[in-house]
């Protein structure tokens, strides 16, 4: 089944969900390790070059993911689950959305304050708005790091949660996003 | 009493016409450039500058010896004209400009050469190191302006080691030593 139901998740919705979660955790750790590489190595170019291009890829594909959330049901949590297990996936799953935005939006604002626009690989341009306030290569720069440790951190939280539904309570929380059904 | 009055008046006097004049450096109008180049690669020029800073000279053409000038350089407009560049070029891989936000230059001795030229002896505070230089410059010209002030002008240009200011960012061996291009304009006060 391509779409969800008031059960189970579809596989649009499985292979959009982990396709973000593979892209933001690949994201993080290539971040993370180019901010530090030195001036002669042959990943000087090429590691931000490869950031931002899937950067911008992910923008589109959670644009993609929030307008199939718009499109088809979103399967309720399982009644095993307890009124604050709601709350807070449910909190969660709102932050991890609206981090994932923040920070590709910032880093969007680092590479265009002058004007420049950001190549996605060698496919397409998107165009730069230029400096929209002062500092905004530091002060977005800033944003951009600390919401990723943010997205990460939270992003843990969500995966112990997954965990701890699979082999703790024992229920299908986990399976669900795996594609197997609810029974 | 008013003999007295009249001396004092007319040393003053005198010693005000024989004081060198200050003038402050017209950042206001931009007629004020502190640029900078650096090797890229050993295979070309970086250019950028720093858009703001502030500072005063004074100066007298009969008392080269006795003129000083100085300068306060805010680190974080740095402008290589490459936001992403500018942006490390501020952090503490280069000017540190959040721990070190001004870079100064305080003159401290002045060797006049041939012509217009001297020596412009200093101490260069940037990134946290201070060090003496020297700036070879060059008195472009002075006069009255078409707008009722009187101005000067010089040029100077210098020349130092990253790491001797704490730089150790390893852009490569030709890129070890970065250039200063200064041109100054000052309105006399």
């Amino acid at each position: 089944m391509l779409s969800n139901s008031a059960t189970r998740y579809g596989m649009i919705s499985i292979v959009l969900h982990w396709l973000v979660a593979v892209t933001i955790l690949s994201l993080f750790a290539l971040g993370y390790w180019m901010v530090d590489l030195t001036y002669y190595s042959s990943w000087y170019r090429t590691a931000p070059y490869w950031h931002k291009s899937i950067g911008i890829l992910l923008f589109l594909a959670v644009g993609i993911r929030l307008l199939w959330r718009l499109a088809t049901p979103t399967p309720a949590a399982l009644s095993s689950h307890t009124l604050l297990e709601k709350r807070v996936s449910r909190i969660t799953h709102v932050a991890l959305y609206f981090l994932t935005i923040l920070i590709m939006l910032s880093g969007y604002l680092i590479s265009t304050a002058d004007g420049r626009p950001i190549a996605v690989f060698t496919w397409f341009n998107v165009p730069a708005l230029g400096e929209l306030f002062p500092q905004q290569t530091d002060i977005a720069g800033a944003f951009h790091q600390y919401l990723a440790y943010a997205l990460i951190g939270l992003t843990v939280l969500h995966a112990l949660g997954a965990l701890k539904h699979h082999f703790i309570d024992k229920d299908t929380t986990l399976k669900r996003m795996l594609g197997q059904s609810a029974h | 009493m008013k003999k007295l009055l009249l001396t004092a008046a007319i040393a003053a006097v005198c010693s005000g016409a024989v004081n060198a004049a200050d003038y402050k450096i017209d950042t206001d109008g931009a007629h004020a450039f502190i640029q900078f180049k650096i090797s890229h690669l050993g295979y070309s020029w970086l250019y950028g500058r720093f858009n703001t800073f502030n500072g005063e000279f004074s100066y007298d053409a009969d008392k080269l010896a006795e003129s000083e000038i100085n300068l306060v350089i805010n680190t974080a407009s740095i402008d290589s004209n490459h936001a992403e560049r500018d942006k490390h070029l501020r952090s503490a891989d280069f000017l540190n400009v959040s721990k070190f936000p001004q870079a100064t230059f305080n003159s401290t001795k002045i060797v006049a050469k041939e012509g217009d030229n001297f020596d412009l002896h200093g101490k260069l505070t940037l990134n946290g190191v201070t060090k003496e230089v020297v700036i070879a410059a060059e008195k472009i010209g002075e006069g009255s302006d078409p707008w009722g002030g009187y101005r000067a002008g010089f040029a100077g240009s210098t020349s130092f080691a990253l790491k001797d200011f704490g730089i150790n960012y390893d852009l490569g061996p030709a890129a070890s030593t970065v250039y200063l291009d200064l041109t100054v304009e000052g309105v006399r006060q």
